[in-house]
């Protein structure tokens, strides 16, 4: 926001030069020239430093999954809050079109697995876990289980569950 | 290992990318030059003048950023003329063409290679030799880099990379990346799930914030 405060103040002053040379100073060129390469150099910090918010925030639904902790969403305007949506759910109709009737979910499985179950162990507490044929498993802080894979991946990633090879 | 996060990369040769961060704050980079006509009202914002009302004399000399001086340099000169800085003119070219490996790029400005780019798009008539210079010293370079990124594993790699510019940290960074990713699929945790990079970080990150 201050930035655009300065960049407002500087074009303000730009345009009051302008109509300045434009009535009989031709001198005083250099100064619009520079003022709008300084202009130019702070859009373009600014983009850049939004563009990078992005990405960043694009690389967290791959990691996080579609929701975002709240502390990350305290961070984030509302712009950004709305590009998230929208980003997920073009990932979500793209993911149903390309997998026959469900769809298939490019979130899992990012490394090839070899095996259905896996052993985890739990870092952190969760609460409670329910996993398909309705069991709720409690995660507690060093409680190990074998659950299938497609359940814990999420959890895994977000450093919740520890993945223990055998 | 895979990560999710790309950002920008800088550009290569004669272009800058816009939204590269790293592009941004290598024109961020001074160069020495001189005014060619008196620039009215200017000497407040490049630091030599009393008040905001004086003007630069002709000819005076200034350091000015690179992105200050693509914009205010113009095919017919008037504005600004710029000057090379020290380390790419003849005395260094010859320092390097003699053994480029012992310079210390990144004392010289972090930024040798992308910096030396960018310089080629003021006419100059040292530009030739610039260029040539400037790939030659890469070629030199890069073996060593090569080398020592592949056979660092998990060592302490503060004294290999000291002397290395911007683009060769990168470099290096990137074989150090596929050194780790073949160690570990070598030792069988390629199929292991682990938690991202983001996400460590990210819980690191988070207790300084609120602490702070």
């Amino acid at each position: 926001r201050q930035t655009l405060e300065e960049m407002r103040a500087l074009y303000e002053r730009n345009q009051a030069d302008v109509s300045e040379a434009k009535s009989g100073r031709p001198d005083l060129i250099f100064l619009i020239r520079f003022r709008h390469c300084c202009l130019l150099r702070n859009q373009r910090c600014v983009l850049a430093y939004l563009y990078d918010r992005l990405l960043r925030m694009r690389a967290l639904r791959w990691e996080y999954g579609s929701v975002l902790p709240s502390s990350i969403q305290f961070h984030m305007s509302a712009e950004e809050v709305e590009w998230f949506n929208r980003y997920k759910k073009s990932l979500a109709t793209y993911m149903r079109s390309v997998g026959g009737e469900e769809g298939l979910d490019l979130t899992q499985d990012i490394k090839p697995p070899k095996s259905l179950y896996i052993e985890v162990r739990c870092l952190r507490d969760y609460g409670e876990f329910e996993i398909d044929d309705g069991t709720t498993v409690l995660l507690k802080k060093n409680s190990q289980h074998f659950l299938p894979r497609w359940k814990c991946e999420q959890l895994i990633r977000q450093g919740v569950l520890e993945h223990i090879l055998s | 290992m895979s990560d999710a996060y790309f950002p920008v990369d800088p550009g290569l040769g004669l272009e800058e990318n816009f939204l590269s961060l790293d592009d941004i704050l290598m024109s961020q980079e001074k160069l020495p030059g001189r005014a060619e006509s008196t620039l009215p009202r200017l000497a407040f914002a490049l630091g030599q003048g009393a008040g905001t009302g004086d003007s630069l004399p002709e000819g005076s000399k200034l350091e000015i950023p690179l992105w200050l001086a693509k914009g205010l340099h113009d095919s017919k000169r008037r504005i600004i003329s710029v000057e090379l800085p020290k380390v790419y003119k003849e005395a260094w070219r010859t320092v390097f063409s003699a053994d480029a490996n012992v310079v210390d790029l990144h004392k010289m400005g972090p930024y040798y290679y992308g910096f030396g780019s960018q310089l080629l798009n003021f006419d100059n008539p040292e530009n030739p030799e610039i260029a040539q210079t400037i790939l030659q010293t890469f070629i030199t370079r890069f073996r060593r880099i090569m080398d020592s990124s592949q056979n660092a594993y998990n060592e302490d790699t503060s004294a290999l990379v000291a002397r290395l510019d911007e683009l060769e940290r990168a470099l290096f960074q990137a074989g150090q990346k596929g050194l780790n990713d073949f160690q570990c699929w070598e030792k069988g945790q390629a199929s292991q799930i682990t938690a991202s990079s983001l996400v460590q970080n990210y819980g690191k990150r988070k207790f300084t914030d609120m602490e702070g």
